[in-house]
């Protein structure tokens, strides 16, 4: 798959009285065409930090200290050159939001605007970056509505008169107004039942298989990514740990958090266990020290941790394609990655998670 | 104290200028009195004297010293100036406050009489007012001043109250059993503090002007030595046409930069009473480049190359850049 949208060595900081405050630290990050990313880690993880770096949508005590983000779609760049989203100038940026990379933002609550109805919104979305008559795009909003499963004549409601779930979709449907190629969805089931949370879910699915965008998923529930992901990045204190297949993060997690957070939720099959969550609290992020941030919390700690690299590399005791592994049919290809060379997956499976 | 040196740091250079004009002020108000070389009403021969080393801002047709009026006059405008606005700014808090937040027949009641006063024609209320009591000092002009000036400062508080009463965190302190003094001055206020602060500065500036004016067409006390009436005696006495110009312009100086001065603060108390402000603002400058709440994320790599437009011109002569220039070219 053709690589979309690249972020390399990507670092955000807020610059604060106390210091700089790393939210963001040399990450890595590509999203491919048409694939369906998640990005999970707890509050504070500056995973929506790093996507609105990405899209330079932060304010101003925000600052990218470092890195690239290069952008690939075939509008903008027409195969040549990748477009660089971090020299982009405010006009150039204009071209490329919605049309190109949209956000599903966190509260549909607050993402639109009580005294305009639905279809003006969603007329602005559209006029602001595609031309076309006026009757067309009228047109164009009923189908989206219609795509989302919102009945059309719901156009002319305000967003008071809409459910959680339509303002939601309604939402989606904005995103998707001007046909982009990348969708960023910043936690936007957080706030809904799990009922309409799996009608939504669903639906993002269906909408990607049929108009082939991809989706950089946020959220901080990783059992909903296990499901709806393509691949899975687990962030922690501003950096990636670990990134893979969904089922390779599920099957084999290599790195200790991800492995907390797999053993923090019940699953649906397979005898009654006991849930363990991860003692402790996320480090402060002024001052890093070196090694894995992780190390406080960790029950695999060895001195070796404070001097990791946290540069991602495959987990350590899997060969390629399940050699040299003792258990066959492993996925451990060049996709899952790790920040931890320490603990390996078959310690993990000692340990009996996921069994 | 780091707070208050926190603030200071952050204020906008034009409140830094407000705040260092109105402390000059202020000082001369203070110690005006004491470092007075002259008694301003004592009467010397040498009258419509110009500026000089012993009467440094010249004397009047009378032969009185004009820095020590001024010094007295600054004294008193700001008195009375000070006092006008603290009673309207109390009056106008107390009224707008309690009238939203308590709601129902207070609202009416205080409603009615804010709408009352708001009619009232202020100007010829001032002159009639102030033609009866204008010969006992400066009591009768502050009274009638604050009387007319705080149904302004209740409007606009009791429809910021209105708005902040609805908000979630009002309720949440209601629910958690504090009493409404509380939530009045330890929820609600500290929301408005800012609005308070302008509106007081407004109505110091608004007594200024009025005060001045009064006492420039007689209706005040004439023989205290207030700006007004140094301006007013200026006039009585023609110091305009006998080209005196050093009896009215260190007064009409002094109003106007009083005036200033507290225009240029209220441009700075915005920030003083909203965090949010303030941090964007502390913050506003990275690497030499300002930036601005609506730009998109700054890049510190992109920031540290761009020189910005005057960098760049001062660089163009710089040894460097022509050897830039040149690496292509061949040798010069």
């Amino acid at each position: 798959m053709a690589p979309i949208l690249e972020i390399d060595d990507l670092s955000v900081a807020y610059r604060s009285a106390g210091g700089d405050v790393h939210a963001v630290e040399h990450v890595n990050l590509t999203l491919n065409a048409g694939e369906v990313v998640g990005l999970c880690g707890e509050s504070g993880s500056g995973k929506s930090t790093l996507a609105y770096g990405a899209t330079r949508l932060l304010r101003p005590p925000a600052l990218i200290t470092g890195g690239s983000v290069r952008y690939r779609g075939r509008r903008i760049t027409q195969g040549g050159d990748p477009a660089d989203v971090l020299t982009m100038s405010n006009r150039e940026l204009a071209r490329i939001r919605w049309r190109e990379v949209a956000i599903v933002f966190q509260s549909a609550m607050n993402a639109l605007n009580p005294v305009l109805r639905v279809q003006d919104q969603i007329l602005d979305a559209i006029t602001a970056h595609l031309k076309m008559p006026k009757h067309e795009a009228r047109e164009k909003a009923a189908t989206l509505l219609d795509l989302v499963g919102i009945p059309r004549d719901r156009l002319r409601a305000y967003p008071h008169e809409l459910s959680g779930g339509m303002r939601q979709r309604v939402m989606i449907a904005m995103a998707l107004a001007a046909d982009p190629e990348v969708v960023i969805m910043d936690e936007p089931t957080t706030a809904l039942d799990v009922v309409v949370q799996r009608d939504i879910l669903a639906q993002i699915v269906e909408l990607k298989e049929t108009l082939g965008f991809a989706v950089l998923f946020i959220t901080h529930d990783l059992s909903l990514l296990l499901e709806l992901a393509d691949r899975i990045a687990v962030m922690y204190a501003g950096r990636l740990l670990e990134t893979g297949t969904a089922s390779a993060i599920m099957r084999e997690p290599a790195h200790p958090y991800t492995r907390g957070l797999l053993n923090s939720f019940p699953s649906l099959h397979g005898p009654r266990r006991e849930l363990v969550g991860i003692p402790g609290t996320p480090p402060d992020l002024r001052d890093t020290l070196p090694g894995c941030p992780f190390i406080p919390r960790c029950s695999f700690t060895v001195p070796a941790c404070s001097e990791v690299d946290m540069s991602l590399a495959r987990p350590t005791g899997t060969g390629t394609n399940g050699e040299g592994s003792d258990r066959p049919g492993l996925i451990t290809t060049d996709s899952h990655l790790t920040a931890c060379p320490i603990v390996t997956p078959e310690e993990a499976s000692k340990e009996g998670v996921l069994s | 104290m780091k707070s208050l040196a926190n603030i200071w740091r952050n204020l906008p250079l034009k409140a830094k200028v407000g705040v260092g004009l109105l402390g000059f002020f202020i000082l001369a108000a203070i110690i005006g009195p004491m470092v007075q070389p002259y008694d301003p009403s004592a009467q010397t021969p040498l009258t419509m004297a110009a500026p000089s080393a012993q009467h440094w801002f010249g004397t009047t047709q009378e032969g009185q010293d004009i820095l020590s009026q001024v010094l007295t006059g600054i004294r008193l405008t700001l008195e009375l100036a000070l006092a006008v606005g603290v009673i309207v700014t109390v009056v106008s808090v107390l009224v707008g406050v309690t009238s939203a937040f308590l709601g129902g027949i207070w609202d009416d009641v205080l409603s009615l009489i804010t709408n009352v006063f708001l009619v009232l024609p202020p100007l010829p209320l001032l002159i009639v007012l102030l033609g009866y009591l204008s010969q006992q000092g400066q009591t009768p002009t502050i009274i009638v001043l604050s009387l007319l000036g705080w149904p302004w400062g209740a409007r606009v508080i009791r429809a910021q109250t209105l708005a902040i009463r609805g908000r979630d965190f009002i309720d949440a302190s209601r629910e958690t059993g504090e009493k409404n003094w509380r939530i009045i001055i330890f929820d609600l206020i500290p929301n408005e503090i800012s609005l308070i602060a302008a509106s007081f500065v407004n109505t110091v500036l608004y007594a200024i002007g009025a005060s001045v004016a009064l006492a420039f067409v007689g209706l005040t006390n004439v023989n205290s030595w207030s700006l007004g009436t140094i301006l007013f005696w200026a006039q009585t006495d023609s110091a305009l046409q006998s080209a005196a110009w050093w009896w009215f312009v260190p007064a009409g100086l002094a109003v106007a930069l009083i005036g200033t001065s507290l225009v240029l603060l209220n441009s700075g108390l915005d920030e003083l009473g909203s965090p949010r402000l303030r941090a964007t603002r502390g913050t506003a400058k990275v690497a030499g480049h300002r930036i601005w709440p609506t730009d998109p994320t700054p890049v510190l790599a992109v920031l540290q190359a761009d020189r910005g437009r005057f960098g760049s011109f001062l660089y163009s002569f710089s040894r460097r850049s022509m050897l830039e220039g040149n690496a292509a070219g061949g040798d010069l």
